[in-house]
């Protein structure tokens, strides 16, 4: 029993099955099954307004799901109790699409928030010597004492992927990580991706209009329309597909 | 179930009372959930006595000063001038100083919270809180209602000195009124069946200042738009409800008093 439990976690880090979700009537997901494994870049296409946020969201929780099934590491996400939710989101890092800031704190006690609040770390040595490492991996170690309102968009995208970072997650689900960047920043983001991909052997879900991003993160691409996966393959599969309207995606760019 | 305006305005009212119901409830339930974040409550707690001092000083001084000078012609008709400082002090502890306080704060506090975790709801501050492990139900919201509900009060018993001061600056005048003097004639008519009941309604106003502020903010609707919204009705509904909660405290004291006689 427990070998069974070992075994599929370890294959599939992320299982969605048969996902549905409905706003006010309005089906946004329809009928969503998506298997990740561990230390895998999966990109996910998608119109803007199409559910391609909600589909993360309900991976962490924030969002219910109103029916189908969704497991992380082997546990049902949609019956934890929110013991077990915290536990999990530990775990699953979250890069928001607006960054999510904390706007009242400096960029350090944005760092320090969910280090300290889940008692992981106490000792402010240790705290300090973490946040310097995770700032100097996004590139920003000069940003330490500002706040948020202080720093120009992209530097707020990374302050943002270093809060997911410090608490080095296994999974990080990333809400358009590259949008309104230019092409320069978009690419090292990009880069920085792959980099915690190998460095931390995360698993992610990469949320992105910026082709230039898919293409160096994505180990396979899957494209979300009308509450369905519509396409799936690897960025060039997809790029030459037969299909016309999974190509227009790519004549975009 | 027509769509007619008049049922739809009863259906929303309805709504939101059951979402603020389930709202308290809520908060009640986390308040005695660790973690206990008593330093984000000391800092609300003085986040909101200095926002709100200096206009409470101003105000209060004023409403004893007025109060004072517009009721001395009327008394000193019936020669009963040395029941000025008394009758001052009864309707400023019973009714004016908790009333005219907790509506600065509706104002002040209440708009404040309202916009404040409105905005983090709608940049999705208050997800990211969620999603880093921490319940922002307790960081946010117990937080910010525990400060309002004890704050209130030591606001009022500050703006009732300040009042009593503009009431003695007042006395004086015309004519001299020692200060002790003054204040043995003020404090001869209050009873303590004045002060608690007084006391204990202030507490009550500012729990609905900050349950309701919280209330708006955390649900705000998105966009700058719904953050100005949540701000505004955040004021507008807890002024509201400060006063029927102060009708209905009026009345209880009155009883009391009847039985305490
Ligand atoms: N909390 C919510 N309540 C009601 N409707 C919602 C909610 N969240 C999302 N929606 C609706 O679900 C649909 C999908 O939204 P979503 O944010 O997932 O789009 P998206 O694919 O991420 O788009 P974009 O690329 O612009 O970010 C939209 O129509 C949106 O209005
Ligand atoms: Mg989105």
């Amino acid at each position: 029993m427990i070998d069974i439990e070992q075994h599929t976690s370890d294959d599939y880090v992320i299982e969605i099955a048969n996902l549905k979700k409905t706003f006010n009537g309005k089906p946004v997901l329809k009928d969503i099954s998506l298997k990740i494994k561990r230390s895998e870049n999966v990109v996910v296409l998608g119109k803007s307004g199409i559910g391609k946020s909600v589909l993360i969201k309900c991976i962490v929780g924030l969002i219910q799901p109103d029916s189908g099934s969704l497991k992380v590491f082997g546990k049902d996400v949609l019956d934890m109790n929110s013991r077990d939710l915290n536990d999990l989101r530990t775990k699953v890092g979250f890069i928001f699409q607006g960054n999510a800031l904390y706007d009242s704190m400096t960029v350090r006690e944005n760092l320090e928030f969910p280090l300290r609040r889940n008692k992981i770390i106490k000792d402010t040595k240790l705290i300090n010597e973490l946040i310097l490492d995770v700032l100097d991996n996004v590139g920003l170690l000069e940003a330490i004492d500002k706040m948020p309102s202080e720093l120009s968009g992209g530097m707020k995208k990374r302050i943002g992927l270093a809060r997911t970072l410090i608490l080095k997650p296994e999974i990080i689900l990333y809400d358009e990580p590259t949008t309104g960047l230019d092409p320069l920043t978009s690419r090292e983001i990009s880069n920085l991706i792959v980099k915690i991909q190998k460095k931390y052997n995360a698993t992610s879900i990469i949320i992105t209009h910026d082709l230039n991003c898919a293409k160096i993160t994505s180990n396979r691409m899957l494209i979300l329309h009308d509450g369905i996966f519509k396409a799936k393959g690897s960025f060039d599969e997809l790029k030459n597909s037969d299909n016309k309207w999974v190509r227009s995606f790519f004549e975009m760019a | 179930m027509q769509n007619s305006s008049d049922s739809d305005g009863l259906n929303k009212f309805l709504i939101e009372l059951g979402g603020l119901s389930r709202f308290t409830v809520q908060f009640f339930r986390e308040l005695f959930r660790p973690p206990y974040e008593h330093k984000e409550f000391l800092k609300q707690a003085y986040q909101i006595g200095l926002s709100t001092l200096p206009l409470i000083s101003i105000t209060a001084f004023i409403m004893g000063l007025v109060l004072t000078l517009q009721s001395k012609p009327v008394m000193a008709e019936f020669g009963a001038e040395s029941w000025l400082p008394g009758m001052v002090s009864v309707s400023i502890v019973r009714e004016i100083g908790p009333v005219i306080t907790a509506l600065i704060c509706a104002g002040k506090i209440g708009s404040g919270i309202g916009a404040e975790l409105g905005s983090m709801r709608v940049t999705e501050q208050i997800d990211a809180m969620d999603v880093s492990g921490t319940n922002p139900m307790n960081y946010l919201v117990v937080t910010r209602v525990l400060a309002t509900t004890f704050m209130i009060p030591i606001l009022v018993f500050y703006a009732d000195a300040v009042s009593f001061y503009g009431s003695y600056l007042a006395v004086n005048l015309q004519g001299f009124t020692s200060f002790p003097l003054f204040m043995s004639l003020a404090f001869d008519p209050l009873h303590f069946y004045d002060l608690i009941p007084a006391t204990i309604k202030t507490f009550f106003f500012g729990f609905a200042i900050g349950i309701i502020g919280c209330y708006k903010g955390y649900y705000s609707e998105k966009g700058t738009e719904g953050v100005g919204r949540a701000a505004n009705s955040a004021v507008v509904i807890s002024s509201l409800v400060i006063f029927i909660m102060d009708l209905i405290a009026v009345q209880l004291a009155d009883l009391l008093n009847i039985f305490m006689r």
